[in-house]
């Protein structure tokens, strides 16, 4: 699944994009979360703060249940600040 | 119905022409047009502090940006009876004074026009993906959403 970050969360997680395979118990938002933040500490520092992090799946707003699988394209991002 | 992300600045008064252009039925047009502030708001900082914005970049995520303005566009339309709906909203490097977005709703009435056009801006400012980095004094911070927001955000709830 490909994995993109935005605005303070690229700058903390150092990247603005990966493809990940994560093990087949991955299969929720939350469970992503856990999973990516054991890769690196960068990827800790950014997404260790869930009230500062949203989610979105295939483009759309997402819950910490909702499903993750392989193809996704799972975004991660600060509260907006648009307008 | 027009939703556009884009880098170059707009025309107000053209976009606002072609919104009521041979549609006698409307009667009421409501413009909101955001532009960049000079200054941040006093979050932890001094107000002195907050003061000073040089420059301002809007990042988004593309695709997902215009896909939900298009959700947000379609609740407004179930909601009012508009004839007419536009929302352009920039993004890329910005300075004081220029314009980032403009939102132009169009009813045969005030009260729909008025409505709807707040609540498109209630909801773009918390729900279409949009961050924004300002530049002051050599310094970069990225603006942390306010509660404020998503207060007037909520009372569109039902």
């Amino acid at each position: 699944m490909r994995v993109l970050y935005f605005a303070l969360l690229r700058e903390r997680v150092g990247m603005a994009e990966e493809t990940v395979s994560p093990p087949t118990e991955v299969r929720t938002v939350a469970d992503l979360v856990v999973w990516l933040r054991g890769r690196s500490e960068q990827h800790e520092a950014a997404l260790a703060n869930a009230a500062m992090v949203r989610v979105a799946v295939n483009q759309d707003y997402a819950q910490p249940s909702d499903a993750v699988r392989p193809g996704d394209e799972i975004a991660f991002f600060p509260p907006v600040t648009g307008g | 119905m027009t939703v556009r992300v884009q880098r170059e600045d707009f025309d107000t008064a053209a976009e606002l022409e072609r919104v009521a252009a041979g549609q006698t039925q409307i009667g009421a047009v409501v413009t909101f047009t955001g532009l960049v502030r000079d200054f941040a708001d006093a979050r932890n900082d001094t107000q002195s502090d907050a003061r000073g914005v040089q420059r301002m970049t809007l990042e988004q995520y593309p695709g997902m940006t215009q896909r939900q303005l298009e959700a947000i566009v379609a609740e407004a339309r179930r909601r009012w009876p508009l004839d007419d709906c536009l929302v352009i909203h920039r993004y890329g490097e910005l300075l004081p004074g220029d314009r980032i977005v403009l939102v132009v709703t169009a009813s045969a009435h005030r009260q729909a026009a008025f409505e709807a056009s707040a609540f498109l801006v209630d909801w773009l400012k918390t729900r279409a993906p949009f961050w924004k980095l300002e530049e002051h004094g050599g310094q970069r911070r990225w603006v942390e959403a306010k509660a404020s927001d998503d207060e007037a955000a909520s009372r569109w709830n039902r």
